[in-house]
């Protein structure tokens, strides 16, 4: 429309655009949204002021890093006494090994580690990796135990500290693994007493605590064997936690089989691969890749479990710590030795658990559409 | 599936026989391992002279027990000494359950916070407690409570008539009078009154479509009805008080370090793994349900209780039965610091009887049947709220 007498006259501009970017758009977008976000911010900032400079002061400032027991004593109330680590170190993390074989376990334990770790890499998951896993436990005991290659014998009462409690997360679970699936095979089978079998062991274990399988261990075990016979404390504690490890490994594998889909072992089937074929070929190698995290997940567990075996009088970090730190003289102090102790169970499981969640991003990248 | 007929041979190559003799020989196995253990444990008892069998049950005890809901004396029997470590177990896991899914629950939700702070700390409470054994949490809150804290004669005073020390927590407790009891009838009366008003509110919803508010109202009759029973019952507001003496802290409630250690450590760790699970509940439901909810007209909070809840609750309750579980088991470490639990009384018992298997057996049965109880509710709650596909 020609507009005739219409004066031109400007909107006011409008308000420049809330920022969204920058250090107070943060501040004010994350912390202080709304009165009850303000005070959400507020609370927390005070628990913080409450918790962390004591700490800090204890931890830190006024903490005694050297190994003397009057500096400790004197800084007691105030300050954290790290020197007691110092003292006591090998102490809690070999047990009562003899001093000068101490290298023994520090080797064979590093051996262990790495091919956990080589473990964790896509690269290695081959079938030798079996292979590899059963030659490193077998040498990991030539180490720990000697008696052969001219390394003295140490009997399995003095084995103690990390060493034992890594061996036996990792001992039980390698032993679980394969008992595992067979029970989780068998309790999706369709035979009926062999399902029952495998349902009944699962929910048996699953339904008793841990400790109630290691007092079992320890005080039913040795009657269980033929008279005259007796089996290694360590073994018997081994075998229970091995037991326990597999029904909940055993869940776990289950869980992969039932994701599965069906058309599968149907697609195996009219191929003509028999049951055994095509579990091995077909169905294992799917179901236990999308397990890996829970596999992952289930050796955090155990590993923090292996604690418990503290409380059937075996020297593994959580009980060998108790031994070291048990003299008058350092007692005082378990707490700096508690919490170091608690650093080390933290290093492992939380790169663990850090690996489960990366693995299974990274399984999942096959699956994802779009 | 209209497959042809099976022909149903009993070949030694058929499929069929092949199952039966499978399941033959893994039943045969299972029986020969279970005999010759069997033999075994009975040659050894015998070469040994244990005696077996639970006539120890009716048999006096011998030993004292520190703290008990239900009294107990040393000279009665095993039987009621496995009773009183049961209600202790029992004890310490309720209140357990209910502070963890309260902690949980906060933390969880702190886990989604927008806040960057809450955020992080939460995340930070979690994967630092849940990559910890809770074993050695325990022993480092025992370490805590009985090395750390105050001496009975300086007690902490947190709040007038609590007092926290080496010796426990001791607090004011309300003493029992008969006035009490119109109290209590105030608060069945009060949530009769609740379920009342609610179910007035939804049928007057239903036929007029006019929304009444519930919460507040309902609390509002709880609180008052339960006012009113305790001020006709004559207002009974005596409380045992704790008082503080020279050496000692007498009278009132008192809860041991022992049990607050259990308490502590089993929330602590437990919480970190409910606030997972919440984590995940809230996250399972997508955000295209709210969008939904509010296109529909619904406020904040009825699209949380009507239309959000409701489905992340069937991602919660199965995994969250599964922590309370967990707790449950995970009580039994009480054993390590003392506290007489189930476990505790029969690793007494055993060591003074030698009647391994029975105890064991008697601790066992105990978790199984909770166990297995709780897992058939959980199937049956399944069945009633899994999404009905037609």
């Amino acid at each position: 429309m020609a507009s005739s007498g219409a004066v031109f006259s400007p909107i006011p501009p409008r308000a420049a655009p809330v920022a969204t970017q920058g250090l107070v758009a943060w501040l004010k977008r994350s912390l202080f949204d709304g009165y009850a976000n303000s005070l959400a911010t507020l609370v927390t900032l005070l628990v913080l002021i409450w918790l962390v400079p004591p700490f800090f002061n204890w931890s830190a400032v006024n903490a005694v890093f050297a190994p003397d027991n009057t500096a400790c004593r004197a800084a007691q109330e105030v300050g954290a006494c790290w020197g007691v680590i110092v003292e006591k170190g090998r102490l809690i993390l070999f047990g009562r090994y003899p001093y000068a074989e101490q290298w023994r376990p520090l080797l064979a334990c590093a051996m262990l580690i790495a091919l956990l770790v080589a473990s964790c890499l896509r690269l290695f998951w081959r079938a030798w990796l079996a292979g590899l896993w059963i030659a490193a436990l077998a040498i990991f005991l030539v180490l720990m135990h000697g008696g052969t290659f001219g390394l003295t014998p140490v009997e399995t009462s003095r084995w103690g500290g990390f060493p034992l409690t890594l061996m036996l997360s990792v001992v039980s679970l390698a032993v679980a693994f394969p008992l595992a699936i067979f029970v989780a095979l068998g309790r999706s089978s369709k035979l009926p007493a062999i399902r029952t079998i495998c349902v009944l062991y699962v929910e048996l274990i699953r339904g008793v605590p841990l400790i109630s399988v290691l007092f079992m261990a320890s005080f039913m075990f040795p009657l269980f064997m033929p008279q005259g016979m007796t089996i290694d404390v360590l073994l018997r504690v081994l075998a229970g936690m091995t037991l326990f490890a597999a029904a909940y490994l055993a869940e776990v594998v289950r869980g992969g089989l039932q994701a599965l889909p069906k058309g599968q072992l149907e697609a195996a089937q009219s191929l003509g691969l028999s049951y055994w074929q095509a579990t091995r070929m077909i169905v294992l190698p799917q179901a236990l890749r999308l397990v890996v995290p829970a596999i992952v997940n289930t050796f955090i567990s155990t590993f923090k479990d292996t604690s418990l075996v503290t409380i059937v009088s075996l020297y593994d970090l959580t009980g060998a710590l108790q031994l070291a730190l048990g003299d008058a003289e350092w007692r005082k102090f378990f707490l700096e030795g508690q919490l170091f102790v608690a650093g080390v169970y933290f290093v492992f499981c939380f790169a663990m658990s850090r690996y489960s969640r990366w693995v299974e991003a990274y399984l999942n990248t096959g699956m994802r559409r779009q | 599936m209209a497959a042809p007929p099976a022909k149903r041979s009993f070949h030694w190559r058929s499929k069929a026989f092949r199952g039966v003799l499978y399941q033959v020989v893994a039943i045969t196995l299972i029986a020969a391992a279970g005999a010759y253990l069997l033999s075994n444990t009975l040659g050894n008892m015998r070469a040994r002279g244990i005696k077996s069998g639970f006539d120890f049950i009716t048999q006096p005890a011998g030993f004292g027990i520190g703290e008990s809901v239900i009294p107990f004396d040393s000279a009665e029997s095993y039987g009621k000494a496995f009773l009183v470590g049961l209600s202790n177990t029992f004890r310490v896991a309720i209140l357990g359950v209910v502070m963890a899914t309260l902690l949980g629950t906060l933390l969880g939700i702190g886990r989604l916070s927008r806040n960057f702070l809450v955020r992080s700390l939460s995340s930070a409470y979690v994967d630092l407690i849940r990559n910890v054994p809770l074993l050695l949490q325990l022993f480092i809150w025992y370490f805590l409570m009985t090395e750390r804290l105050p001496s009975i004669e300086e007690a902490l005073q947190p709040l007038p008539g609590v007092f926290f020390s080496k010796n426990g927590l001791q607090f004011p407790h309300p003493i029992w009078s008969p006035g009490h009891a119109g109290t209590l009838i105030g608060l069945c009366v009060g949530l009769l009154g609740c379920w009342g008003w609610s179910r007035f509110a939804r049928l007057r919803r239903e036929a007029t479509g006019r929304i009444l508010p519930v919460l507040l109202p309902a609390m509002a009759i709880l609180f008052l009805l339960t006012a009113l029973g305790w001020v006709l019952g004559g207002a009974p507001g005596g409380l045992d008080l704790p008082e503080k003496t020279e050496i000692n802290v007498v009278g009132g409630g008192a809860v041991t370090p022992e049990f607050l250690t259990v308490l502590l450590g089993l929330t602590v760790y437990t919480a970190a793994y409910i606030a997972e699970v919440v984590r995940a509940g809230i996250l399972s439901v997508p955000f295209g349900q709210h969008e939904a909810s509010a296109a529909l007209g619904l406020s904040r909070g009825q699209a949380l209780r009507l239309v959000q809840l409701p489905q992340a609750l069937r991602v919660i309750i199965p995994p969250m039965t599964n922590q309370y579980l967990n707790l449950t088991k995970n009580s039994s470490l009480a054993v390590a610091v003392g506290y007489p639990d189930l476990v505790s009384i029969s690793n007494t018992s055993l060591n003074q009887t030698g009647r391994a298997i029975e105890c064991i057996a008697l601790v066992m049965a105990c978790y199984l049947t909770l166990s297995l109880l709780t897992s058939a509710a959980m199937n049956a709650y399944n069945k009633r709220a899994s999404i009905k596909e037609r």
